[in-house]
């Protein structure tokens, strides 16, 4: 499942939800959160809607030819978010954890650079829009 | 065909998105990015620099060098910062 919204998620019944059968062994989530870095006041997020869902779908397809999965679901935040709540979840369901660790993190770093959403920072300065990282291209490529 | 801008290019350009006719001597999205860049103003600044935008056709991440047909709906737009 792969959902853009402004509204917050419940970490708990995402985990309920993708512990969907008994051949599921393993459940590795993570959640990301708006960090309070040099003053920030809040983050906005922006997204191209048509082709997130599209640009996330074909990662988790990927990430399904990779690893034995039995769910995934992506959720990420859209709109003003202010430091400590909530911006991304990525959850991985299968048998076994290895591959519910690394798929997630697989997921996590893909998204991180193919997924279209960009972030706004305001400050008490002013707004300013977050650049790139070229570290984030590092972490996707060793997938 | 439908352009679509992002983030600070949609800032400097002042719009989200509008209806464009491809002229018939324009064949990949550098040539477009070209043309548009021409139009000068907050497009003169927001295409002033490729290197620093990315480009989707049809909702897909492409390079400069794609081509592009008037059916298309092209999105410029920064490196992703999402996560």
């Amino acid at each position: 499942m792969i959902r853009a919204q402004p509204e917050d998620f419940d970490t708990a019944a995402e985990i309920a939800r993708l512990n969907a059968s008994t051949d599921i062994g393993a459940v590795a989530t993570f959640t990301g959160h708006v960090r309070a870095d040099d003053g920030l006041i809040a983050l906005t997020l922006e997204h191209y809607p048509a082709m997130t869902e599209r640009e996330i779908a074909r990662h988790v397809a990927e990430a399904e030819t990779r690893w034995p999965l039995h769910g995934v679901t992506i959720i990420h935040r859209v709109g003003r978010l202010v430091p400590g709540d909530r911006i991304v979840f990525v959850g991985v369901a299968s048998s076994h954890r290895h591959a519910a660790f690394e798929a997630c993190e697989f997921l996590m770093d893909y998204l991180k650079i193919h997924a279209p959403f960009w972030k706004q920072e305001e400050r008490a300065s002013g707004t300013r829009w977050v650049e790139a990282k070229s570290a984030d291209d590092e972490a996707a490529r060793r997938w | 065909m439908n352009l679509l801008y992002f983030a600070w290019v949609r800032q400097k350009i002042g719009r989200a998105e509008e209806k464009f006719d491809l002229p018939d001597d324009i064949a990949t999205i550098r040539e477009l990015a070209e043309y548009l860049r021409e139009r000068g103003g907050g497009y003169g600044e927001a295409f002033a620099e490729l290197t620093r935008l990315r480009v989707a056709v049809n909702q897909e991440h492409v390079s400069f060098d794609a081509p592009v047909t008037p059916d298309d709906e092209v999105a410029f737009f920064p490196p992703v910062t999402g996560g």
